[in-house]
């Protein structure tokens, strides 16, 4: 009886952790890295908003990075970096938005971070005020709401739901498809109240793989870090650590046979799918039945697949790990001799495959 | 080193369901009086050789327990056996044998290192 009340007390814990979270007329911040590894994400986002669901996103060229790379690795400074979000959010104020949605778990974190300061802080808000004026003559409101974009979809999972054209069901045995959900940790654990579910049991991805019919998976490491730690990637030789990081993620849920990994920092989704190649390559270990790795996803990914979109448009084929045991249990068609093409149909060069990591 | 300049690292987790626990059950067996040892450290704080190294005593115990033996080994040469530690202990252990205990355990035991 105690057991079972414990376990209702912990899956409803999240629920104290809620935000508002605009979904239409924002303004939205893009990631640096993300457009470079997982190119289709972004857009993917723009179009499921904008055309599937009709609300008013504006994508503005003038966005810069939040140098919260540089940040982190201790090369910009704290005032550099919260003038630079300063430029973001006059930017925002002169397309006469109110609302951000921003596509990065750090810069999450950092605009949550700096406009926690500036609460706290007045004098430096006026401060980064005079700065930002004095270098581009611009001024700013802030944001009556900023939400990363994962808050965004998981407000909007119940009308993707009901477009959906694929569930997160096994076509082969009938059951839930077993997801690992991944929060990056500039998330919630640095300012729990600003995340869904906080940084105990951020809801944000698990609300989505439930709402579209899987089952997430509780694995002992659940809400350990990647790795990614900027200064321990950023050095090669430290590489090991962020490596390790995910290594025992791996080695936690692999008992669980998970079908994918969901995961909404950029970072995160980097290094899960990456690592599972270079630890292949320096042990021969892969943690599936078949050699083939476990594909991870971006939240935006998996959107676009429940909607029914081609897997290539949505870039799965820019992933280390292979998505295709993915696509067959979820019964979606594709066709492989397109995998490779660009949207003329002309035939692009093929990756090489590794050694250990069977691509199929 | 590998192609990649950097490799993996064994995790630093604990499994006590996995733990050696050959040589602790070796010393107790022989020198039952570590058995009532309370960690207070007092053998560590007198001790000639932690005052000029890293050797500690005390930081032994817990890792015979926890049955980590490489740094062991690495320290153990530096005990003097001037028995400065018998003379504090709160509890009366003969810290003398249960340092010779431990290094002939750890060549005569056959324990994973």
């Amino acid at each position: 009886m105690i057991l079972i009340m414990k376990t209702i007390t912990k899956k409803q814990s999240w629920n104290s952790y809620q935000k508002e979270i605009a979904n239409d007329n924002l303004y939205y911040a893009r990631s640096c890295i993300r457009q470079n590894f997982f190119p289709a994400s972004e857009h993917m986002f723009l179009h499921i908003l904008q055309k599937e669901l009709g609300k008013n996103v504006f994508d503005d060229p003038n966005h810069t990075t939040c140098t919260g790379i540089g940040y982190h690795a201790d090369v910009v400074l704290f005032d550099t970096i919260q003038t630079v979000i300063a430029r973001h959010f006059a930017l925002m104020t002169e397309a006469g938005l109110e609302h951000m949605a921003i596509s990065c778990v750090t810069s999450f974190g950092l605009y949550t971070e700096v406009l926690h300061t500036w609460e706290h802080y007045p004098e430096q808000l006026e401060k980064i005020r005079d700065f930002l004026y004095k270098a581009t003559k611009k001024e700013f409101n802030l944001p009556k709401s900023i939400a990363h974009t994962s808050d965004v979809i998981y407000s909007l999972r119940d009308e993707i739901a009901q477009k959906a054209q694929h569930t997160l069901i096994n076509k082969h045995t009938g059951k839930p498809l077993r997801a690992v959900e991944h929060i990056g940790c500039h998330y919630a654990k640095m300012f729990p109240s600003k995340g869904v579910g906080g940084a105990e049991f951020p809801q944000v991805l698990a609300g989505m793989i439930e709402s579209w019919g899987g089952e997430v998976v509780d694995y002992p490491e659940r809400r350990h870090c990647c790795g990614f730690g900027f200064r321990n990637y950023l050095v090669q030789a430290n590489r090991g650590y962020s490596m390790s990081n995910s290594k025992k993620k791996f080695e936690s849920m692999e008992v669980y046979k998970p079908d994918f990994i969901l995961t909404n920092c950029p970072g995160c989704s980097m290094f899960m799918d990456k690592w599972q190649y270079t630890i292949a390559e320096i042990d021969g270990k892969t943690y599936d039945s078949y050699g083939k790795g476990i594909p991870v996803l971006t939240y935006e990914e998996l959107t676009g697949l429940v909607l029914g979109y081609n897997p290539w448009d949505l870039g799965l084929q820019m992933h280390q790990v292979q998505s295709e045991s993915l696509l067959d249990k979820m019964g979606i068609s594709y066709d492989p001799h397109l995998k490779y093409t660009d949207k003329h149909g002309n035939q692009l060069p093929k990756p090489v495959s590794p050694l250990h990591l069977t691509q199929t | 080193m590998n192609k990649f300049g950097f490799s993996t690292h064994a995790s630093r987790v604990i499994d006590y369901e996995t733990i050696d626990t050959k040589l602790i059950s070796y010393i107790v067996e022989n020198e039952p009086s570590f058995a009532s040892c309370i960690s207070c450290g007092s053998c560590t704080a007198t001790c000639s050789a932690a005052n000029l190294t890293y050797f500690n005593i005390r930081r032994l115990n817990v890792q015979i327990r926890l049955g980590e033996f490489e740094e062991i080994q690495q320290e153990i040469d530096k005990c003097m056996l001037c028995g400065k530690c018998m003379l504090v202990c709160p509890r009366g252990i003969n810290t003398r044998n249960v340092i010779m205990l431990i290094k002939r355990g750890l060549t005569t035991l056959e324990i994973k290192k």
